[in-house]
């Protein structure tokens, strides 16, 4: 028996296919694209592909902004729900998950069943998300790939202060302006991230990233666990973080004969 | 897709609100009565008394919101100077009449226009922008402006709140004598407050049968049917009409006819609904099997101090100990009772942009009441009217997340 996890995401769309015991045997990603059920149907068909001749999902849970394009999915979760269960696969006990994700940061307390008990959002903005890279990314004409290394090479703290992204822009102009050098411009646009992280919520205990830009930029967990009193962990391949929960919920699922 | 289960007594509503708009029309165009505009928590029972026909803003406001006119209009108000940060009930009516559009005119047909005021009167009880509103209505018609300044962040309402607001109230009466051009019949006022009386009770038992679990009326329905509460307490046609509505909503009960379908969790609103997003978020509500069972802004029309044998006094009383005036603690202690009332399993709290004294998330307020009830809180961020502010895909992901939260 086949359990499948697909989560399209507001940029990203991954999908991870989960074996009765829990073993992780295929994952895929893709862009969630302007089709959110094509690249459903594409997920699915490469974890099946991996997982060999006459594999089949007995049971699919979707998640994240397309979950409810998924045709083929036997439930939905919210992502919420999802990065709780997911980081709790890794981490089997109470802690706080904190997800970047491309438009949303959420930072969701999960108990020791790995049941999200709060959570909170980033309000109606962006910034200090991955949308918030894409968008400064470009302007400092780096590919999204080179901004982890260049903020590791930064020398001088520099505080970017605004809350918006578009202000954020110009601020990073007059640095340009003042001749500071990229990979400290780099780091402050982290800087950034993280202080919008540490004013949603009071971050308590032990702390799971997930999320594609941790994944991508794990400075930027380095940079976080130095504003924390309790330890940081991130889980192997964070940004299937939300898949492996919504595959995990179509286990459980599965197993209470919800089908 | 669940939807929202239709009362019949709604028809017999919205001939009532019918006849009240075209009454208030009728005595516009010809002059036949004067016409005082009033604020939705205001001294409606003193200008109803002196023989005012009285209209309010905020219920046009409202109107605005619930047809999405309001995002037309908002901008037309925005670029005459009034920012997209202030109360968007002032930006949707003030852009409404910089643009020549009413609600009013689709839905009653024959009306053209909200009528002409003789007098405006506020009440600060609830924000200054109603100040501001007023005042704008007033140098455009160059009609009076009379107001009450209540205290704000309330605790215990003693004494000292009371003769300061009793005062002003009465203050009022020479003026509006004037504008009247008759005198205050005092068995006039007191029939007047003993109707709005009768009318608050008659609501408040309505909005306490959604405390039958399952519930027969979800807080959706309520911003409904409070119409006639609002803007038409004080007189015989908002006594009749919840008499026939609470007979209704007590056969449903009879019968078994309960709002959501297969109810499994219940939430209490606390903040301004979304005026835009009324039918949108009540039928999401119901496909989530979630009844929003009770609110604080539906339960800001029981006005049940008021007393026909001391009007002034309890007047002051029952506008100065609404929720909205009252101190933090008060406001915690309230939503807790609530939250017993009703048999609540979680709180939202509606972070209203443009709406801070009914954004009650901004203080801590959840934290706490998280604690101290041992309930969880959700917060959404959106606006009364402004639904440039409303983000609706993480509102509802936010609330579906809620929910599973809530699941056993």
């Amino acid at each position: 028996m086949m359990f499948l996890g697909i989560d399209i995401g507001a940029s990203a769309a991954k999908a991870v296919l989960l074996g009765a015991d829990r073993q992780v045997l295929a994952s895929a990603s893709g862009n969630s694209g302007v089709n959110f059920a094509l690249a459903a149907d594409g997920l699915r068909a490469r974890c099946l592909a991996a997982a060999g001749p006459g594999a089949a999902a007995a049971y699919t849970v979707s998640t994240g902004y397309g979950r409810r394009n998924v045709s083929f999915a036997d439930d939905t979760r919210t992502e919420i729900s999802c990065h709780a269960r997911g980081a709790h696969f890794h981490y089997p006990r109470a802690c706080t998950v904190v997800d970047i994700g491309s438009q949303d940061n959420k930072i969701i307390r999960v108990d020791g069943a790995g049941k999200p008990v709060s959570f909170k959002m980033n309000r109606n903005c962006a910034a200090g998300t991955g949308a918030f890279l894409e968008e400064i990314a470009p302007r400092l004409s780096l590919p999204l790939g080179e901004l982890d290394g260049l903020a590791r090479k930064a020398r001088e703290e520099l505080e970017l202060g605004s809350f918006c992204t578009v202000f954020t822009k110009t601020e990073i102009l007059a640095r340009i302006a003042g001749g500071a050098r990229l990979e400290d411009i780099v780091r402050g646009v982290f800087g950034s991230i993280i202080k919008r992280i540490v004013e949603m919520d009071t971050l308590e205990g032990d702390i799971v990233m997930t999320g594609g830009v941790i994944a991508h930029n794990p400075y930027l967990g380095e940079m976080l666990q130095k504003k924390l009193a309790g330890k940081l962990f991130v889980p192997p391949a964070p940004q299937f973080a939300g898949a492996l929960g919504a595959a995990l919920f179509a286990l459980e699922l599965a197993a209470a004969g919800k089908k | 897709m669940d939807k929202r289960k239709e009362f019949t007594s709604t028809a017999a509503m919205k001939k009532v609100m019918a006849a009240y708009f075209h009454e208030l029309d009728e005595a516009a165009r010809t002059g036949s009565r004067k016409i005082a505009w009033c604020t939705s928590v205001g001294p409606a029972e003193l200008l109803r008394a002196l023989g005012f026909l009285v209209y309010f803003p905020e219920n046009h406001g409202a109107m605005l919101g619930a047809t999405r006119l309001a995002k037309d209009c908002i901008p037309l108000a925005n670029a005459a100077g009034y920012s997209p940060d202030i109360c968007s009930y002032l930006t949707s009516d003030i852009g409404a009449c910089l643009k020549g559009e009413t609600p009013l005119s689709r839905a009653y047909p024959g009306i053209k226009s909200p009528p002409k005021p003789d007098v405006l009167v506020y009440n600060t009880n609830q924000c200054r922008d109603v100040q501001d509103w007023f005042a704008w209505y007033a140098r455009k018609f160059k009609v009076p402006l009379l107001g009450v300044l209540t205290q704000r962040g309330v605790g215990e309402v003693t004494s000292t709140h009371i003769d300061s607001v009793a005062a002003q109230i009465a203050a009022l009466v020479p003026e509006l004598e004037k504008i009247a051009g008759r005198k205050l019949e005092p068995a006039k006022l007191k029939e007047t407050v003993g109707l709005s009386l009768e009318c608050s009770r008659l609501w408040r038992q309505v909005l306490e049968t959604a405390a039958h679990v399952p519930s027969p009326l979800t807080f959706f329905d309520a911003t409904i049917q409070m119409g006639p509460a609002v803007v038409l307490r004080g007189t015989e046609a908002a006594v009749t009409y919840y008499k026939t509505f609470l007979a209704e909503l007590r056969t449903r009960i009879k019968d078994g006819v309960w709002a959501v379908e297969g109810e499994k969790y219940r939430l209490y609103w606390e903040g301004m609904p979304v005026w835009g997003k009324l039918r949108d978020l009540s039928d999401f509500f119901a496909g989530l099997k979630t009844c929003v069972a009770a609110s604080t802004y539906c339960n800001s029309w029981i006005f049940e101090d008021l007393d026909p044998e001391d009007p002034f006094r309890s007047m002051a009383r029952a506008y100065t100990g609404l929720f909205i005036v009252r101190s933090e603690e008060k406001k915690e202690e309230y939503i807790g009772e609530m939250v017993k009332k009703f048999g609540i399993d979680g709180l939202l709290f509606h972070d209203s942009k443009t709406c801070p004294n009914n954004s009650n998330s901004r203080y801590g307020m959840p934290e706490r009441l998280q604690k101290e009830l041992g309930l969880g809180t959700v917060t959404i961020f959106g606006d009364l009217n402004d639904l440039r502010c409303y983000s609706e895909e993480q509102s509802k992901t936010k609330i579906e997340a809620f929910i599973e939260q809530l699941e056993k």
